[in-house]
């Protein structure tokens, strides 16, 4: 009865995305107050369906009603609680209902905060948003029900993908979408600004929050991918280049540049029609990258639907809301009258070299994904496209990005001078090849790949500080620090998310550079040495886990012959859905980690067993923590709150006029 | 029926999930130089039943196979592109993660540079259009401003 009521909410909900998505307009182009501010409860009413939809989903699996079909392929009884929770979203239609819900989400807050937004502009807002809540609604409603009733309902379901079951892969999807979704609002706010014709700092106001929240939740979504890749694969890696990866990389790097450019649109009130196409080409990746996930067309680990007729689906949402979106900036972009005039040297020129770095770099992903496709269908040649291609072609622009970020963030806004700003920065240039020099004499031999991330890493980290202290301006050191402390918190944010990338930058590098490697055949009570670590492999045992069963090896790991940790690399079965996983066994350390990955019996005895030595690995989620954070630092800045508060200030006050 | 279903499950497993187990100790050659040559080509080479895998990482019996192979023409005295071009006569062009650079696949690898031209000439036209030069006063507004400063 339960799974009944979600569906028929569902449904409710979609016929009246349907009115939404018409009324608001007609009204905005009419006049009409009232038909506009039917928007407002059409969206609250949308978001109180869906949430119930999916709480009736949720309700299914954590009582395990095994008479629903999705619970079945998806859940066991004896599988823990979260994994329950989590198994909602682990598959292709429960996923397309939290996507739906936060979509949905979305749309009421723009209804129930966007009160200090021009009326038709916010009911234009609202169409929009619904209209794509709309088309994924019908999506799953008509393509992938979630609420389909097994006829013969088994004893017992078939459980979750047992890669699936873990807390990092648990939480990845809904930050994912998440950040997809929220780019979907820039994209509503782009296209009711073509309608509108008219693009403002307002709107540039209310478009970067949205679009720096989904930025955040992108980075902590794919931070936590690449994160569960390492400690989960059994060899460490963190970044494949996989289809589905660059399907959530894409979108990041077109939110990243449209973030920059939105700063633009606000404090200058120039490059708005770029403005708007980065939003609209954003969101248009998100979408692509959700076909590309969903159709199966480019089969990799991650592709759990292979059903051409919902990739056509897709493709056909896509088709319809970037042909209207494009189409409209065609005809209307032209019209987005610039006020702020600069010159070539200027922040706002740093700023369009950053927007064209990250958005070329998205598009040489975007050819390198497809080339395979592209090269079998029309030219014949059944080839692969894999990280060496990538490596050589996307890391170009990272380092061109790295090298240009901590002059272009101190150039003045409208006239700078690049002399003077590189003047600022001289110190930490040097600074910077010193100490990459230093540790290329340090390591004798071996990689330049890692002085060289050094280099980039201490540049880009330095000069996020420095900024910060030159903003101070001149001072003692204590009152220096003291007006460092009372810059603005988007100063901060700004300083965090770049020290965060110049992080990310030195541990890809140094992970890369230095990463060292044993393979061998251990032998229980045996010890080996490996880079200064005395391993022993003290016991193998078999250990029963409440749905699963684990082959779990014991190793001492000991240096100087005191004990550092004692690790437990293990190999799992999921008896229910009949796969192997590994369990690697890691010691985190600030410098390195320790990893462990154990393998098969050996025919003369023993257990093969790996072990690696990742320097500053995890440096690497640290600087993504640091980007995330900096964006949190960002959106709480007085100028947002400002602006929240300001939607309250009209009720009260009469107009002057 | 149990069997065919037990094949399956076996057949799946190394492309849904890629459990460690890549290069296996006694693959491992005795040379040093040979050895680091084997691992630095494999993780060139694709397993060709897996998604997205390189023979390096896989664990399937087939990257196994691959990885041996490669092994013994390097052992045999091949050189780096004889032993590759080897594995493609084998397995063909799919099996090379790095892509090749002819025919038609020049247009993948000269897109970056060609989409970043294109993209700075479009950052550059934008641009013009902001940037507006300083137009020098004309001759009348020149004599206004002396006016202007005289009084």
């Amino acid at each position: 009865m339960i799974v009944e009521l979600g569906h028929y909410a569902l449904i409710l909900a979609f016929a009246i995305s349907l009115i939404q998505s018409v009324v608001p307009l007609v009204g905005a182009h009419k006049g009409w107050g009232d038909w506009m501010a039917a928007a407002h409860p059409m969206a609250s009413a949308q978001f109180a369906l869906v949430a119930i939809s999916f709480g009736a989903l949720t309700w299914a699996f954590v009582t395990s009603d095994f008479s629903v079909a999705l619970v079945v392929d998806n859940s066991h009884t004896a599988k823990p609680m979260i994994y329950k929770i989590s198994g909602v979203w682990g598959n292709h239609e429960g996923s397309l209902l939290l996507w739906v819900l936060i979509l949905v989400l979305f749309g009421a807050c723009a209804a129930w905060f966007g009160g200090n937004l021009p009326a038709t502009l916010q009911a234009r807002v609202l169409a929009v948003q619904s209209s794509i809540g709309a088309a994924f609604m019908a999506f799953t409603i008509f393509t992938s029900n979630p609420f389909t009733r097994m006829s013969f309902p088994p004893f017992d379901g078939r459980d979750l993908n047992p890669l699936l079951q873990d807390p990092g892969l648990a939480f990845h999807p809904p930050f994912l979408y998440l950040g997809y979704v929220g780019l979907s609002m820039a994209f509503s706010f782009a296209v009711a600004a073509l309608i509108e014709g008219r693009v403002d700092a307002a709107w540039g106001r209310w478009v970067r929050p949205w679009t720096l929240a989904a930025w955040v939740f992108l980075t902590i979504g794919i931070a936590l991918g690449s994160w569960w890749a390492y400690y989960e694969l059994g060899w460490g890696g963190f970044w494949f280049w996989d289809p589905v990866e660059n399907a959530s990389f894409m979108p990041w790097l077109f939110a990243t540049a449209l973030l920059h450019s939105a700063i633009v649109v606000e404090k200058r009130e120039t490059l708005k029609a770029w403005t708007i196409l980065l939003a609209i080409l954003g969101f248009g990746f998100s979408l692509l990258g959700t076909f590309i996930v969903r159709s199966g067309l480019l089969t990799s680990v991650h592709a759990f639907a292979s059903d051409p007729e919902r990739g056509v689906f897709i493709l056909m949402i896509f088709a319809f809301f970037m042909g209207v979106a494009l189409t409209l900036f065609a005809w209307r972009g032209a019209a987005m009258e610039a006020k702020g005039v600069f010159s070539t040297v200027s922040r706002e020129s740093a700023l369009v070299l950053n927007n064209v770095l990250l958005a070329v770099s998205s598009f040489v992903v975007f050819v390198g994904t497809m080339w395979p496709l592209v090269a079998e269908m029309f030219f014949d040649r059944v080839l692969s496209v894999g990280p060496p291609f990538f490596n050589a072609a996307f890391t170009p622009f990272m380092v061109a990005l790295a090298v240009v970020l901590p002059v272009g963030a101190v150039l003045p806004w409208k006239r700078g001078d690049v002399v003077k700003a590189a003047r600022s920065m001289w110190g930490v240039a040097v600074l910077a090849v010193a100490t990459g020099a230093l540790v290329w004499v340090m390591q004798t031999g071996g990689s330049i790949m890692a002085p060289i991330g050094v280099v980039l890493g201490v540049w880009v980290v330095v000069g996020a500080l420095a900024d910060l202290w030159h903003r101070a301006g001149r001072a003692g050191i204590a009152d220096r620090l003291r007006r460092m402390s009372q810059l603005p918190r988007a100063d901060w944010g700004k300083a965090t998310a770049h020290a965060g990338l110049g992080v990310t930058i030195f541990a890809i590098a140094a992970l890369m550079g230095w990463e060292t490697e044993d393979i061998r055949v251990a032998h229980i009570g045996q010890s080996f040495e490996h880079e200064g670590y005395t391993l022993t492999l003290t016991d193998v045992r078999r250990v029963e886990g409440p749905n699963y069963v684990s082959t779990m090896g014991f190793v001492d790991v000991a240096r100087d012959g005191r004990l550092v940790a004692q690790l437990t690399p293990e190999k799992r079965i999921y008896p229910a859905a009949g796969m192997p996983t590994t369990e690697a066994g890691i010691d985190y350390g600030l410098f390195r980690d320790v990893y462990l990955a154990l393998g098969d019996p050996q025919e003369g005895g023993g257990w093969a067993l790996r072990t690696y030595i990742k320097p500053f690995a995890n440096w690497l989620w640290g600087g993504c923590i640091l980007m995330a954070l900096g964006g949190l630092i960002s959106l709480s800045d007085r100028r947002f709150r400002v602006a929240a508060g300001a939607r309250r200030a009209p009720s009260g006050a009469t107009p002057a006029e | 029926m149990r069997i065919l279903l037990i094949v399956l499950i076996l057949l799946a497993a190394p492309m849904v999930s890629a459990p460690a187990w890549a290069v296996q100790p006694d693959e491992v050659l005795e040379d040093p130089a040979l050895e680091a040559r084997a691992r630095a080509l494999s993780t060139g080479l694709r397993c060709v039943v897996c998604r997205n895998e390189s023979i390096d990482e896989s664990n399937a019996e087939l990257a196994r196979d691959m990885r041996i192979i490669l092994r013994e023409r390097l052992v045999a005295g091949d050189t780096d592109a004889q032993a590759v071009q080897y594995l493609v006569d084998r397995y063909g062009e799919y099996v090379l993660l790095n892509p090749q650079r002819d025919g038609v696949n020049l247009i993948l690898w000269v897109s970056a540079p060609v989409l970043l031209l294109l993209g700075l000439g479009v950052a550059a036209m934008a641009l013009r259009r902001r940037t507006r030069p300083e137009v020098p006063l004309t001759e009348a507004e020149k004599a206004r401003l002396e006016e202007i400063l005289k009084e």
